[in-house]
């Protein structure tokens, strides 16, 4: 079997539309993500040791269950309560709430990282609660927490063609679709793997350019 | 609820069939995790530019798109696996890339002291790896290891998507003769949850047999 | 007599520091070696060249009338293969600052494991001299309690039974009681003076407790920047010192 490249270079066009897909989903899920795991550390840190609890569970469940399932569950369940939503937005709200649970561990690392003397410190000076978030807080916690941020994007873009289940025409759809349309798989499949590689070898030190960049002066190396 | 119950024997063969991907492609996975991390920081480049290879190339593709290739485009090279052995090469070679940062990671936590004493002691290069880092390495690995067959059980519901009939298979086509999806799907997830916790519940149970002494309670 | 250790012409960088300066030290069979200075001053890399922690990048070092590293220009006139450090480092023991005892096993198991692995004892016969040398530095008693129970006291005393066990010529003694609460430092003192009675072990000692010198030493060596700037029996260097350098480390010393 040969790799035929006058084949990739026809089919390239509709992979590269498909990769803008990708990137959309990649990028609206993971806004969703950020969102849906603030919504959820805060619960986590909540007062009641209920809420706490559940949302512990929430969480886990989220981690711990396929991702595929979830796209499913949205995809099937929601109409039965009359919403239907169309397939791109089922799957990155399946997608934002997946990693969202990522997000909420990560936030939540990155808080618990904070010395104890930090908080003790901010109340002996009288901050309040919010006071002491925005100045000493966040400021410590943040720069640690971006580069998880970071892999879970990266994961999440490896996770996009998940989507593909529910027809979402990104990248692996359409690959698979060209694939099934020729009889000729090697050509789109191969492409898309690259595709994925390039995107994720290219993700990487642009996640290390903006951790740097976050990073405060007395902690750069 | 009646549905679950008719269906039983359907759901409890994709069980079968997600457990048994599980269970071999966790094994393929921590093998691929040690070589690959033990070859990742080896001397040699003729171990080290292969590991490299290994670990970039399957961590930066998709994990779909590792299997769609394993079933639909090794074929056209001549070679025909099954579905089974698509799925499990697929997940475990993707699984093993990751987990070769857990076992790099983990024998980099256990302090320089201690490689200097076996050095003091006289130890050679492989005792000191199998009686003095590797168990150390082992407690912090056991989580880690853990949560990453947590995400190869995540992953083996992918096999549905080339004919394989595992738990999410079996729930796709309970759904597509039944209208009652809430019911099918949320019972589907729950066993995925319930898994998860039996395996995260043994990995804790690994670590602790591990940390005997370690962390000086005794135990 | 041949020298049990030799430094010859050595040269150790770190980067672009220079840690021993074409560094010449000898030490006799039997000698017990106290070496003080301040952080930095190169007596701890001296160690750690003995103990093939470190390579130099010039001179010789010889162990026993053998050569452990032989280097011009920094290029090796003796090959140096894991047979022979292997073998060079059967003559030489270290005790650690931090313990560096093993984690995951018991203090039996710390002192039993290198006779079995490394020296091809049977698990009876090492566990029997481990229990002959735990006994001896008084830890009779914690055979099977895991380091993380015992105090600095007890595991650097474990530690030093460790290294014991592997017979070696050649002792070190890295900065053994700076980790240690103020009074866990006798305790471990007393083993080491308990080891000075042996006449054939040769014994060097890196330490900031002139306490520690004047209870060890045959030989202080102050060392300065890499050199030894005065040495002599502790009651000269130690209550007596001729150069300025060493008074000055001295006085500084006492106040802390």
């Amino acid at each position: 079997m040969e790799f035929s490249f006058e084949l990739l270079w026809e089919i390239l066009p509709q992979l590269l539309r498909a990769t803008v897909v990708t990137l959309e989903a990649t990028f609206c899920g993971f806004f969703i993500a950020l969102v849906v795991g603030l919504v959820m550390v805060t619960f986590m840190r909540a007062r009641a040791r209920g809420v706490r609890i559940a949302a512990r569970l929430v969480m886990e469940f989220l981690r711990a269950t396929p991702l595929l399932v979830q796209v499913y569950f949205l995809f099937f369940v929601l109409p039965e309560f009359g919403i239907s939503l169309s397939p791109f937005l089922t799957g990155v709200i399946a997608l934002g709430c997946h990693y969202g649970a990522y997000a909420a561990e990560a936030y939540r690392a990155g808080l618990e990282a904070v010395p104890k003397g930090q908080w003790e410190a901010a109340v002996s000076l009288n901050y309040g609660r919010l006071a002491t978030y925005r100045h000493i807080v966040l400021p410590q916690a943040l720069p640690p927490i971006v580069p998880s941020l970071g892999n879970i994007a990266i994961a999440m873009l490896k996770d996009t063609p998940i989507l593909a289940a529910v027809t979402v025409t990104e990248l692996m759809f359409v690959a698979n679709e060209i694939g099934s349309e020729r009889f000729q798989y090697t050509e789109p499949v191969t492409a898309a793997a690259l595709i994925y590689l390039v995107l994720s070898l290219a993700a990487a030190p642009l996640i290390n350019l903006i951790d740097r960049r976050l990073r405060p002066q007395e902690t750069r190396a | 609820m009646h549905i679950v119950w008719e269906y039983r024997q359907l759901l409890v063969e994709g069980v079968r069939i997600t457990l048994l991907i599980t269970a071999l492609s966790a094994v393929l996975a921590i093998f691929m995790a040690f070589a690959s991390g033990l070859a990742r920081d080896a001397r040699s480049p003729l171990l080290r530019v292969p590991a490299i290879i290994y670990i970039e190339l399957f961590r930066g593709t998709s994990l779909l798109a590792q299997m769609f290739w394993l079933f639909f485009v090794l074929p056209s090279f001549g070679v025909n696996m099954p579905a089974l052995a698509c799925g499990v090469l697929a997940i475990g070679l993707c699984n093993g890339a990751y987990g070769s940062e857990i076992v790099r990671g983990a024998l980099r936590a256990v302090p320089r002291g201690q490689r200097e004493a076996a050095i003091a002691l006289n130890y050679s290069r492989a005792q000191t790896f199998r009686i003095i880092l590797l168990p150390q390495a082992a407690r912090i690995m056991a989580p880690l290891f853990g949560s990453l067959v947590i995400e190869i059980l995540k992953g083996s519901s992918l096999v549905s998507l080339i004919t394989l009939a595992d738990l999410t298979f079996q729930a796709k086509n309970i759904i597509l003769v039944h209208l009652n999806t809430t019911t099918v799907l949320s019972v589907v997830l729950v066993i995925y949850f319930l898994i998860a916790l039996f395996i995260s519940g043994g990995a804790r149970r690994i670590e602790r047999a591990l940390s005997r002494g370690v962390d000086g309670a005794g135990r | 007599m041949m020298p049990m250790v030799k430094f010859e012409n050595v040269t150790k960088r770190f980067g672009a520091t220079v840690v021993l300066d074409r560094f010449d030290f000898e030490a006799a069979r039997g000698e017990k070696v106290v070496l003080i200075g301040p952080s930095g001053s190169g007596k701890s890399t001296l160690l750690r060249v003995l103990m093939t922690l470190e390579r130099v990048e010039d001179g010789m070092v010889m162990i026993d009338g053998e050569a452990l590293w032989y280097v011009r220009d920094g290029q090796d006139v003796e090959p140096v293969t894991q047979a022979h450090l292997h073998h060079m480092r059967a003559k030489v023991g270290m005790v650690f600052q931090h313990f560096n005892l093993f984690p995951h096993m018991t203090a039996l198991e710390n002192v039993a494991s290198a006779p079995r692995h490394v020296l091809g004892k049977s698990k009876a016969e090492a566990e029997a001299l481990a229990e002959v040398l735990l006994r001896k530095v008084g830890l009779g008693d914690k055979l099977s309690s895991y380091p993380a129970r015992l105090s600095g006291g007890q595991q650097q005393r474990v530690a030093i039974a460790r290294a014991m066990a592997m017979e070696p010529k050649v002792m070190l003694f890295d900065e053994v009681t700076s980790a240690l609460d103020p009074e866990l430092v006798g305790e471990v003192l007393e083993v080491m003076r308990a080891l000075s009675v042996e006449r054939d072990l040769t014994m060097l000692i890196v330490t900031h407790q002139m306490g520690v010198a004047r209870a060890l030493a045959d030989r202080v060596c102050f060392f300065e920047k890499g050199v030894i700037v005065e040495q002599g029996p502790p009651e000269q260097v130690i209550d007596d010192p001729i150069h300025p350098r060493t008074q000055g480390f001295l006085r500084a010393v006492r106040l802390t």
